[in-house]
């Protein structure tokens, strides 16, 4: 009779053990977490693809930026683009560090062209970046006119637009960047070795 | 007045006794001091003794916080570390642009996933928490983790890489639980400081082990170090280890933040030495700015970590790398992990260059300078004064002087 009540008690365990198992399998989810709105969705979304596909309606020039440079970025970044407490944004001879000379290596580690618009493959990285994190302490104050007018003003003084050209959603992914084929990207497996220098 | 007199008696005998008890303190070197906190905040959280005086110190090369009010680097104490884990309170701190750290309220905090997914979620951090965890012990160590000639410690040469236990939910949980789509390559990853400093990262890698983490030994994340959610990649360099982690975009393509095109290069060569660290070791006892304080005998020790994997083996060299002995691994080794490793030495007083070499699961040996400058084809010496390509993994020696005094040998 125990014997027996304890053999129906394992008996039940593994039945519904086996329930719950099988339960677990066929439900895709644990059911945890809000499902956001797509207005939601597009009020985070900040990060602009190369392709542009994120980059809201608006336009700008070189000639708008100039005036909207002066007074938001010239305190810090100096007014010809360089020479300030923050980084130059703005490539000149003069401030171009001589070979062995370039400022201690932390990150963004781009020996003597730490400039956005000279460095970076896309100028998306630039609008991005505006976009995001720019002016300091006032970051996503800038209307999108703002930061395409900015983002001209850059490309244009560092010689890679002319200062008419529109800068839209369309004409931004386009711009031909200077470094435009400067990167490769190794491809990241699980267990795979960097390939030199591995022997001792 | 005999009450008076056992009182007079009484205190004095005590008087002698506290007498003879400050001059036994006084000969171990214990002296008392008046508690600077209150019994009720001993009680509530403790402190390290005030005879430990170890702490983090800012990069030579930047300060910190600079005059914007922003913090950059700021390096571990590695020459006072024992074992593995570095105390939290301890923990190298790196930003890229510089940051200031964001002020969470736990309760309003929210984790999106979302792009090509079936399922955008959007997640508090009471939610993350119901999912299971996982606790991995795993280093960090930032790019700018370069020794230099000028640096004088190893908290100065390699202060930039600590390890902790990290608790949260793995990464690949939650993409299954959004139903990652066809066609899915990278992941952006997003913090929420001011300049919401972003990176992508390959989809295979965030299936493979990383961690949204909420937990850092044992506790919540300090803020320094993302509270209250950073993300993990193990053995990658440490920009990828979003803090504050606010939102997770899965992409087709890299995304060529702000962080990533400080990263690329055109070298294939170069590029290959980029995203997972190299296996790498360093020497903490004794390293540069110690002294030892006669001839005979002492334990060379130091810590070994590799970004592909577990530690299998640490070399020591004595004679600057002519002949190897194998270390002993002093303690568990973690994948991705700081390893402690040891040896016994009798010091004679003769000038010496001390060298440790990590071999890791995949049988990646650390390399010295020298064997860098000849894949590179630049003569021998160039990266003493160079930083050397990729991530930099290369072998800091340090030189024991006649007077037991310990230098960098790169300088």
């Amino acid at each position: 009779m125990r014997l027996r009540s304890l053999l129906l008690l394992v008996i039940a365990v593994v039945v519904t053990g086996g329930l719950c198992h099988a339960g677990w399998a066929q439900s895709p989810t644990y059911g945890l977490g809000k499902t956001p709105t797509a207005e939601e969705i597009r009020a985070w979304d900040i990060a602009i693809s190369p392709t542009g596909k994120e980059l809201p309606p608006g336009s700008g020039t070189a000639k708008e930026g100039a005036p909207l440079y002066a007074q938001k970025c010239a305190a810090c970044h100096g007014a010809t683009g360089s020479g300030g407490r923050a980084p130059e944004l703005i490539r000149s001879e003069s401030t171009t560090p001589a070979p062995g000379k370039q400022p201690p290596c932390l990150s963004p580690c781009i020996r003597g062209a730490n400039v956005m618009a000279i460095h970076s493959p896309y100028a998306t990285t630039i609008w991005d970046y505006i976009n995001r994190g720019m002016p300091f302490s006032k970051e996503e104050t800038l209307k999108p006119n703002e930061v395409y007018a900015l983002t001209a003003f850059l490309l244009y003084k560092s010689g890679v637009i002319p200062e008419d050209q529109v800068v839209d959603a369309q004409s931004l992914p386009q711009i031909k960047m200077p470094n435009r084929d400067g990167y490769v990207l190794p491809e990241w497996k699980h267990g795979m070795p960097r390939p030199f220098p591995n022997k001792p | 007045m005999d009450s008076k007199k056992a009182g007079r008696r009484k205190f004095l005998k005590g008087g002698a006794a506290v007498a003879a008890m400050g001059a036994i303190q006084s000969a171990t070197g214990q002296t008392p001091v008046p508690a600077k906190r209150s019994l009720k905040d001993e009680i509530a959280y403790g402190e390290r003794s005030h005879f430990v005086t170890s702490v983090r110190v800012p990069v030579l090369e930047r300060p910190s916080p600079d005059e914007f009010g922003l913090t950059f680097h700021v390096l571990t104490p590695l020459q006072d570390s024992v074992g593995i884990i570095t105390p939290s309170s301890l923990h190298f701190v790196g930003t890229h642009r510089g940051a200031i750290v964001p002020e969470i309220d736990p309760g309003e905090y929210r984790f999106l996933i979302h792009g090509m997914v079936d399922r955008p979620l959007e997640f508090t951090l009471e939610e993350l928490k119901r999912f299971p965890s996982v606790s991995r012990i795993h280093f960090l160590e930032c790019l700018g983790n370069r020794g230099k000639p000028e640096h004088k410690t190893v908290q100065q040469t390699t202060g930039l890489t600590s390890c902790s236990e990290w608790t949260g939910v793995p990464l690949s949980l939650l993409l299954k639980e959004v139903g990652v789509q066809k066609g899915a390559s990278w992941v952006v990853s997003e913090g929420s400081e001011e300049v919401k400093g972003a990176g992508s990262i390959e989809l295979a890698k965030a299936m493979d082990d990383c961690i949204v983490a909420y937990g850092q030994n044992g506790e919540p994340l300090r803020p320094q170090n993302g509270f209250p959610v950073r993300l993990i990649v193990p053995g990658f360099e440490g920009i990828y280890n979003t803090k504050w982690l606010r939102r997770m975009k899965v992409v087709d393509r890299y995304y060529m933040t702000y962080n990533d095109y400080g990263h690329i290069s055109k070298d294939p060569k170069v590029a290959a030495l980029t995203f997972q660290w190299g296996p790498k070791s360093v020497i903490t006892f004794p390293s540069g700015g110690q002294k030892l304080p006669g001839h005979g005998v002492y334990q060379i020790t130091g810590l070994a970590w590799s970004g592909g994997g577990a530690v299998r083996k640490v070399d020591i060299s004595t004679d600057g790398g002519h002949t190897w002995k194998d270390a002993e691994i002093r303690g568990e080794v973690h994948r991705m992990a700081h390893t402690r490793f040891g040896m016994n030495w009798k010091w004679e007083g003769q000038e010496c260059v001390l060298m440790s070499r990590c071999t890791d699961e995949l049988g990646q040996v650390q390399p010295t300078r020298a064997q860098v400058a000849k894949v590179f084809n630049v003569p021998p010496d160039y990266y003493h004064n160079h930083g050397v390509p990729g991530s930099d993994n290369t072998i800091v020696p340090w030189r024991v002087a006649t007077d037991g005094s310990v230098y960098n040998a790169l300088a």
